[in-house]
């Protein structure tokens, strides 16, 4: 295998095309459009490319049910990073900027946004030098040998210490697996049906106690509403 | 009349903080007559608005991305464990989730609804009648409020009927009733709404708790069980158990809230007046330095500085944000650790509390979804006074409990696996899979004691997006406390083996375990501007008045001489009306300290 991956093998590649940065703008496909035609925003194809493999590590297809790539969560992942959220607006973000240990928390002058733009080509880097191909192109097991090492924080990335930008990763990919599909993951409401979690139902009067029976009911997905990427429903607050 | 971007003419009181202990002190002091302006940091918040369906039956926006929370990129604090350490800033919401906006953290809260144990209001007198002085670990701050139950129960009475609390007594004017909780204290009447029924994973608890020899209840919750009016006309409706409930507002009007159960009758009192996105940086002094004179304020409308002058001011901004003001208003002397002087900022605690995890067998589905924030089965056995902690080996105590608030996907995926077991691949979505239809979690719900280097002062170095200096935390778990989760977490195995537990995941605090800011514990903090009978270790006297300043009142957690195992709210809301009521009575007819030191 060369050092570009074997692109054509990832059935995502095929459609994802980078929007142009520049004009920023979004054209988001309908929630339950088919994730594997969605072309990232905010990621570069070799980002999205990184995330569509390293999320489905994470969380992958199998017989429990689908993985992270058919819930969307690169979608998802790709969405949020353009909210206040993504850009970091949520944190106190205030300098100065100093380790110490790890009970004290998150202490990275980065964003969610910076943590990705900083961690994938970096990671990229390290498999070619060590196998000679991209993340994307590596075996599953090879895939999971790099994750281990970023989650052991064995890697670096740069500034950025490879278990930071691993919990990053596994945050977002369960958010992305089991938000309301409206938020671009949980495909068809298919992670929550893999829990046996009605969605937004919100309403157990007839179900508080059933002596441990199954809950008979599938998954409602949020009713319409306003778009949550809208500006007003990401930072109403101001 | 709302949301007024110029200060006012001069009102009588000026309240710093709209969420529960702010909204009591105003609906007393406007049915006193006297002009109250409430002046509230946050956003103006309504169920109507911020609770409506569909937008609040969301998690991610809800508890995932906490936006009803406090904003951090303005305003944080910093941590550390040990007085030797750089604290450093408290950057992402994780260990403890203050409010902000009208209703403050009163309308995310859960509603679990307690009053105390008779020894919680006298724990020092309690421990050394029952054990002796030398039982009081070195270092450690153990005090009285300086109230009795007796005092506080007609106000514990009133909250109750003004949160609409679900609730089995066992004890109503002396009469047992054979129901509720035995260990309770009595109470002068019924709680106003029948108790919350038993989620299925509760009634199991019920169930092994009893064979096991405990005493189970049901917890006392402020989510109605049923249709309610309270004494101000506010309505409410019975809680579905929809399980979108701790960290979200309730869109049925059925979780006790100041936006629910009080406000509604105060925005209608020409006296009240509420200015939201006022934040408050200073309580003015005069020359003497004895009298509040206003406060200072910005009014992040404009972004301009205000000042607002009144004759009575209530400090009720949460128990972080009150110790936050005294400091940076300079009352009262802030502690030192090494001389043990000052009071500002002095027993700061917490609460103690682990959750154990039972799984049943696979053709038992715990359904965890369905849940509401205050209702559940406790038991009091390891909490209440007559329990022997001379052998045990501690101070304090801890219930245990169900208390199914409703577990959603996300939360239950990020807090699956770990401790040994993956945290993501094949392996761990089939376990996480099994956890959420199977288990359920039971907690140790514990005290947390007051100790010497445990306290709160100014950050050196961090600042908000106002310029001061932030608050300073330094807190970790002590071998006391430590004992106490240990000794209880061990009974939760009885109890999980009793109800035929397939598997248990015991989970309590290790010896020299430090506090942890990246993981949920609770927003129970207290203490810092604690009450008492000596200006020497307390801030305030008996009545929440500040010793120092006296026409300035010091309401909310921050009271508490120490952390007790029941969660706050119960007392936080006693405390505000039995200070209102001796306001009334005695503080209007004659300003001036309400006790002589
Ligand atoms: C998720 C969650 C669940 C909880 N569950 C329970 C429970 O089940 N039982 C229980 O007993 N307790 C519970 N609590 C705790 C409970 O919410 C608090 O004890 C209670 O809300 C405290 O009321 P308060 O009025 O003192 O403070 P808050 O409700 O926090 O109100 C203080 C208000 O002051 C405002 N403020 C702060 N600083 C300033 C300033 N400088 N200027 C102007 N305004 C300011 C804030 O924005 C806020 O609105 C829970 C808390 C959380 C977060
Ligand atoms: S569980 Fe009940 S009280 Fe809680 S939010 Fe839902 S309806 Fe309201």
């Amino acid at each position: 295998m060369g050092g570009a991956a074997s692109l054509s093998s990832i059935p995502l590649l095929s459609h994802a095309a980078r929007a142009d940065e520049k004009d920023g703008k979004q054209q988001p496909a309908p929630p339950d459009d088919d994730p594997a035609h969605y072309r990232p925003v905010f990621f570069s194809v070799e980002e999205y490319l990184f995330l569509c493999h390293a999320c489905e590590r994470i969380f992958p297809q199998d017989e429990n049910g689908p993985g992270a790539q058919a819930l969307g969560v690169p979608r998802f992942i790709d969405r949020q990073m353009t909210t206040p959220y993504g850009r970091g607006d949520l944190w106190y973000m205030k300098a100065p900027f100093v380790n110490g240990p790890p009970e004290l928390g998150y202490q990275l002058p980065y964003s969610p946004q910076d943590l990705y733009r900083g961690a994938i080509t970096p990671i990229n880097t390290h498999c070619l030098m060590l196998h000679d191909a991209v993340f994307a192109a590596l075996s599953p097991q090879w895939q999971d040998e790099v994750l281990h090492a970023l989650e052991d924080n064995r890697l670096h990335l740069n500034d950025i210490p490879g278990a930071a930008f691993f919990e990053q990763l596994r945050t977002n990919t369960l958010e992305g697996a089991f938000s309301d599909p409206a938020y671009g993951g949980n495909h068809n409401m298919a992670g929550w049906k893999m829990m046996d979690f009605p969605g937004a139902r919100a309403d157990f009067m007839d179900w508080i106690n059933q002596n441990g029976a199954r809950y008979p009911l599938g998954p409602v997905g949020m009713p319409p509403k306003p778009d949550p990427y809208s500006a007003s429903f990401q930072n109403e607050e101001g | 009349m709302t949301d007024q971007t110029f200060p006012p003419a001069k009102p009588d009181v000026v309240v710093i903080g709209a969420g529960w202990a702010g909204s009591i002190m105003a609906k007393e002091l406007t049915e006193a007559g006297l002009n109250v302006t409430m002046l509230e940091r946050g956003h103006d918040h309504s169920t109507a608005v911020e609770g409506t369906y569909p937008g609040s039956i969301d998690e991610l926006r809800g508890a995932v991305r906490k936006r009803l929370f406090q904003k951090l990129a303005r305003t944080s604090l910093t941590i550390r464990n040990r007085p030797d350490q750089t604290a450093l800033p408290y950057r992402q919401l994780a260990a403890f989730l203050p409010g902000e906006g009208v209703g403050g953290a009163g309308l995310h809260w859960s509603g679990c609804h307690f009053r105390v144990t008779e020894d919680d209001l006298r724990l020092r007198s309690a421990t050394i009648e029952r054990y002796g002085q030398k039982f009081i670990p070195k270092d450690m701050h153990l005090q009285d409020y300086g109230i009795s139950y007796g005092e506080l129960e007609p106000f514990f009475d009133k909250a109750e009927k003004v949160f609409g609390t679900s609730g089995e007594a066992s004890s109503v004017q002396g009469q047992k009733t054979g129901r509720g909780n035995v260990f309770a204290l009595d109470r002068s009447s019924h709680f106003p709404l029948p108790p919350m029924a038993d989620t299925f994973s509760a009634s199991v608890f019920r169930q092994a708790a009893r064979e096991a020899g405990f005493h189970p209840y049901s917890m006392p919750a402020a989510n109605a069980s049923q249709p309610y009016t309270n004494p101000y006309g506010c309505q409410m409706g019975p809680c579905n158990f929809c399980g979108y409930c701790s960290g979200y507002a309730c869109y049925l009007y059925s979780k006790a809230s100041p936006n629910v159960n009080i406000l509604p009758a105060l925005r209608q009192d020409k006296r009240f007046r509420l200015i939201t996105q006022a934040q408050v940086l200073e309580i003015l002094l005069d020359d003497t330095r004895k009298r509040a004179t206003g406060v200072r304020y910005i009014d992040l409308k404009t972004d301009s500085e205000q000042v607002i002058e009144a004759d009575l001011v209530i400090l009720s901004a949460f128990q972080l944000h009150n110790v936050h003001l005294m400091l940076t208003s300079g009352i009262g002397k802030p502690y030192d650790p090494v001389s043990q002087s000052g009071t500002i900022g002095r027993n700061f605690t917490y609460q103690t509390i682990t959750s154990s995890r039972v799984w049943l067998p696979e053709n038992r589905c715990t359904n965890q979804f369905v849940g509401a924030g205050g209702a559940g089965v406790a038991i009091d056995d390891f909490n209440q006074p007559g329990f022997d902690r001379g052998r045990a080996g501690f101070i304090g105590g801890s219930p245990v409990w169900v208390n199914q608030a409703g577990l959603k996907p996300i939360a239950a995926a990020q807090g699956s696996g770990g401790k040994g077991s993956p945290r993501w691949g094949g392996a761990y979505k089939a376990a996480m899979i099994d956890q959420y239809r199977h288990s359920f979690s039971i907690d140790a719900h514990g005290s947390n004691m007051a100790y010497r280097d445990v306290y709160l002062d100014l950050d050196p170095t961090w600042r908000n997006a106002y310029g001061q200096p932030m608050l300073r935390m330094t807190f970790t778990w002590k071998d006391n406390d430590i004992r106490m989760n240990q000794y209880v977490v061990r009974q939760i195995g009885d109890i999980a083996q009793a109800m035929g537990a397939t598997r248990t995941s015991l989970n309590s605090l290790l010896p020299g375990q430090l506090f942890d800011s990246r993981i949920y514990q609770t927003t129970h903090l207290s203490g810092g501007v604690i009450l008492g009978s000596n200006p020497k270790t307390s801030a305030l006297n008996r009545y929440l008045q500040s010793w120092d300043v006296p026409n300035l009142f010091v309401i909310g957690s921050s009271a508490f001489p120490q952390g007790m195992g029941y969660n706050p709210t119960g007392l936080v809301a006693a405390l505000a009306y039995w200070s209102a009521y001796h306001i009334r009575q005695t503080y209007l007819r004659n300003p001036g300290p309400m006790v002589h030191a």
